[in-house]
């Protein structure tokens, strides 16, 4: 910092500090709210609230783990899905298309993250969900159907859907992030590939393995966005508290029960079970955003020490 | 394999373009003027949005208003102050806000604002927004400050200016565009929401001019249409849903345009 | 200069914020029906959403002979209504199940229930080739809900319905994932008469459905949509819904035997059957009530309003809205697909809002004028 330290240095910088502190404040408060507020159900069932798989606001028996199991399993299908087509994109924009296309090609993938979600829930029920009942369901069935995952009826409505919709919605936040963390790796490294005589498919091989912590950053990243995803999943995962292995059958996640239930709630100790998952999904959500952040600053770092050398 | 690659982008627009010709194709029909202006009316009876795009467009200003001065504010500590653990802090915690479920911002502003005020109100669905908002806004304006050479300030500091006089006057307007890109998508994001609004903002069926009050939203008025019983509530939740993405896209290609950036 | 720069950014910001809201049409100043007229009466209700078409026209039709007061309703669900009005968020709440005791003594002074309409709950299901009516008992039902009955040709449906042809296939029963009125009168119904149901699910707003059976679905169009897109699916909606849609509607046997469809008529005489047995306070409920063509899935749709007003003025309006709403509001009531309420029980809900006070002084000196 430059010495002139006036006043009105010390003032900026106080103001600009204060702004800052807005934010570790609102989260602070919003942590210190949620646990007061479900402070009733941690006295009542403590750890157990986690594991019980019962569901029963009606005689005030409350566990969470269907709500953990739903939220968790589509979030994995999303990932499945997502970051391979997320990584096709991504190297197709940065090591295989020209400029020209590619600008106008990596705008329109972004645009996907620009649909509400209430938008991609209404065309998950009258389109996604009826293609998935109609052929893709059937399809995995006459192939796949000796899996205990395929098995079961075909409604159109459940875990899968619940996927397929949020693997959607991830796929533009993924290949951002990937787009940005190959962008980072060094041409120079390309280059010499290259000139080692590796094929342009083996030099991306490469850019890819030197990306990679990167790579699961984004990964990450897409799985905290998958697990907070909310209005659109309510609306086509079928939103019954069970633990099945089949992805046909319905299940539940802990940001779409918030949504069906959170305003209709008023019994105390419902009230408190339903912010406690809430708090239990903020918390997810913090330690993936922290992983997030230390795998893609890993790349980061690297790539910044070789420019210097 | 250049092939399968382009076929992953391939793939991602052909599902962009399905999913915008469907809200095309079903909302096209029930738009006319006075389904832009108009409140909305018993079932039967006609009615219209008017309320709630003037309620949209009150909170995300306000939202605006709260969230763009903090944000930007934060993200300038952040570039310039913000190598110490406060910082890194300050930093961790954004990204952390970011990704948190809207709802659970709804649920805290419910918590914080609507029970003690008694009343749901356009300033708890404002405030909501502008929580969402803040975090965006200081992460992109941390990034476009810090793509400011240093050769700027350190000319200006070897000129013998104040620290706030650099950053205000030479460094801020160097990075305006990037600042106000990440601004405009931070609106595009905010106006997309509905988790945050239904406890909060409540809705309307009048054009309403004050924040003390339940104020109707687009997005919210999109879900009372879309649930509904009556297939012409439908429609007009399509066509709704038609006027929110365009001006969403609208607002996103505008900024693509203003700054010609991989945004 | 850079500073004017600076502020020039943000300004363009907003006005592009506002041009953009303006293309699309919004006008900057009111309409004749909206402009937020000085000194008018605001009155705010929220809850039950099966009512919410009716609200809509009452409060539409209102303003119109009372310009000074404007009242505006919003759907959030019966159980958002009544957390609304114990928390004093809004004017008035609504609910179709009545409140529980548990939750009435929540409130810090006397909460009131003044049924405003009837409607029924019906069965919708989605199978092809099937023209007539579906016809099924409460123990059906029950035994499709619990997971007993699970194919649609099982010998216990057949026995109701020789003519139809029922194919051979998984039933999918769908229900409501969220707290729901609706919810609570079917659970009403099947309980009183299936004892197994009363045990295993119960009767409330949120029961304890049998895991592994069918789907839950948040809200009425969230039941509706799925049934109108799955084959071989059933589920309860409010009645507006089926009818709006044409959706196919079971006839449902009441107590008196007989298999009846969820008319007007049948759901008048489902309150008719009971309004002897009314309680002081009308919390009530009409499921299997007596009568030859009683719907045994009816229900009365409740606003929820403190017997003691605090403010006079906003009381006063209130109180003179819902008689308005019992009188001339009723008959709207029929072209939505709703009964209006019987005639002694109109005389009850007339004493009750005369009951209706502010400090003491009682508000509604000159009803009916």
């Amino acid at each position: 910092m430059a010495k002139t330290g006036t006043f009105a240095d010390s003032l900026f910088k106080g103001i600009l500090t204060v702004f800052a502190g807005t934010i570790i404040l609102v989260v602070i408060a919003m942590i210190v709210m949620m646990f007061w507020n479900s402070l009733p159900t941690i006295k009542e069932f403590g750890l157990g609230f986690l594991i019980g798989s019962d569901w029963q606001p009606a005689s005030d028996v409350y566990g969470a783990l269907p709500f953990i199991y739903g939220t968790i399993v589509s979030s994995v299908i999303a990932l499945i899905l997502a970051v391979p087509v997320s990584l096709g994109i991504a190297i197709f924009l940065v090591e295989q298309a020209p400029r020209s296309i590619a600008s106008p090609i990596a705008f329109m993938v972004e645009l996907l993250a620009a649909i509400p979600s209430v938008v991609y829930g209404l065309w998950g029920i009258f389109v996604l969900a009826p293609f998935i009942r109609n052929y893709l369901g059937p399809f995995l069935q006459d192939y796949l159907g000796w899996l205990p995952l395929f098995q079961g009826r075909l409604t159109g409505i459940g875990m899968l859907t619940g996927g397929v919709i949020m693997a959607i919605m991830v796929t533009p936040i993924i290949t951002a992030v990937v787009r940005d963390v190959l962008e980072v790796v060094p041409t120079s490294q390309r280059d010499a590939a290259l000139a080692l005589g590796a094929t342009k498919w083996e030099t991306t091989l490469i850019v890819l393995e030197n990306a990679s912590s990167g790579i699961a950053g984004a990964v990450v990243l897409g799985l905290g966005r998958a697990l907070g995803e909310t209005m659109a999943v309510t609306m086509v995962i079928g939103n019954a508290p069970q633990i099945s292995a089949s992805l046909f059958e319905p299940a539940y996640t802990i940001a779409s029960v918030l949504a069906a239930n959170f305003a209709e709630a008023t019994d105390r100790l419902y009230l408190s079970a339903l912010i406690e998952m809430g708090l239990v999904l903020f918390l997810v959500t913090f330690v993936v955003n922290a992983a997030a952040k230390v795998l893609v600053m890993g790349v980061a770092k690297g790539t910044n020490a070789a420019r210097q050398a | 394999m250049t092939m399968l690659t382009a076929l992953c982008a391939i793939f991602a627009i052909t599902i962009l373009v399905i999913i915008l010709a469907y809200i095309a194709v079903r909302g096209v029909s029930a738009i006319n003027i006075e389904f832009l202006i108009d409140t909305p009316k018993p079932v039967g009876e006609g009615g219209g949005i008017g309320n709630a795009i003037l309620g949209s467009a009150l909170m995300t200003l306000l939202a605006t208003a709260i969230g763009l001065p903090i944000g930007i504010g934060a993200g300038v500590y952040l570039a310039e102050f913000g190598d110490n653990w406060f910082g890194n802090t300050v930093r961790f915690l954004s990204d952390t806000l970011i990704g948190v479920p809207s709802i659970i911002v709804g649920i805290f502003v419910y918590t914080i604002v609507v029970l003690p005020m008694s009343r749901q109100s356009g300033f708890a669905g404002a405030l909501s927004l502008a929580i969402i908002m803040i975090p965006i806004v200081a992460r992109t304006t941390e990034e476009m400050i810090r793509l400011v050479p240093k050769s700027m300030r350190e000319g200006a500091l070897a000129l013998g200016a104040p620290q706030w006089r650099v950053t205000w006057n030479i460094v801020m307007p160097a990075a305006a565009s990037g600042i106000a890109t990440g601004a405009m998508l931070s609106i595009a994001r905010i106006s997309g929401e509905t988790a945050p609004l239904l406890f909060t903002a409540l809705n309307s069926r009048f054009y309403n001019y004050f924040f003390d009050q339940p104020m109707a939203s687009l997005t919210v008025q999109i879900y009372n249409y879309a649930t509904g019983p009556f297939e012409i509530e439908h429609q007009m939740a399509w066509a709704a849903t038609l006027i929110l993405v365009g001006l969403i896209l609208f607002i996103n290609i505008v900024v693509r345009f203003l700054t010609k950036k991989k945004y | 200069m850079n500073k004017i720069r600076n502020i020039s950014v943000l300004a363009a910001i907003v006005a592009f914020v506002m041009i953009g809201f303006a293309c699309s049409g919004a006008p900057l100043s009111g309409t004749s029906d909206g402009g937020d007229g000085s000194g008018a009466m605001r009155l705010q209700g929220s809850g039950a959403s099966f009512p919410k078409p009716i609200y809509e026209k009452w409060v539409n039709e209102y303003q119109k002979v009372h310009p000074d007061v404007r009242i505006d309703y919003q759907s959030t669900g019966s159980g958002a209504g009544q957390k609304a009005i114990l928390s004093r968020t809004v004017d008035f709440g609504a609910s179709d199940d009545p409140m529980k005791d548990e939750d009435l003594a929540k409130a810090d002074s006397e909460l009131m229930h003044i049924p405003t309409v009837l409607g029924a709950v019906v069965m919708t299901y989605n199978l092809d080739g099937v023209d007539k009516p579906l016809r099924l008992t409460a123990e059906n039902i029950a035994g499709i809900y619990l997971g007993e009955i699970k194919k649609w040709n099982d010998p216990k449906l057949t026995a109701d319905n020789p003519d139809a042809n029922l194919p051979d296939e998984d039933i999918f029963p769908v229900y409501r994932a969220d707290s729901s009125g609706t919810t609570a009168v079917f659970t009403d119904f099947l309980a009183a008469r299936v004892p197994a149901f009363k045990d295993k699910v119960g009767a409330s707003k949120q029961p304890n459905w049998v895991e592994g059976v069918g789907s839950g679905q948040p809200r009425n169009d969230g039941v509706m949509g799925l049934v109108k897109q799955t084959p071989f699916s059933i589920g309860y909606v409010e009645i507006a819904f089926a009818k709006a849609n044409n959706l196919p509607t079971a006839l449902i046997k009441n107590p008196a035997g007989n298999f009846v469809e969820a008319t007007i008529e049948n759901v008048s005489a489902a309150a008719a059957g009971s309004a002897a047995k009314m309680p002081a306070d009308l919390r009530i409920s009409i499921t299997n009530a007596d009568g030859e063509n009683s719907y045994p899935i009816s229900s009365y749709t409740y606003i929820l309003v403190y017997k003691d007003q605090k403010d006079a003025r906003k009381g006063k309006a209130l109180a003179e809205f819902l008689w308005w709403a019992v009188h001339d509001g009723s008959q709207f009531a029929k072209d939505l697909h709703y009964a209006p309420l019987p005639q002694e029980v109109v005389g009850k809900v007339e004493e009750k809002l005369k009951s209706i006070t502010s400090g003491g002084n009682s508000l509604l000196e000159n009803p009916g004028k």
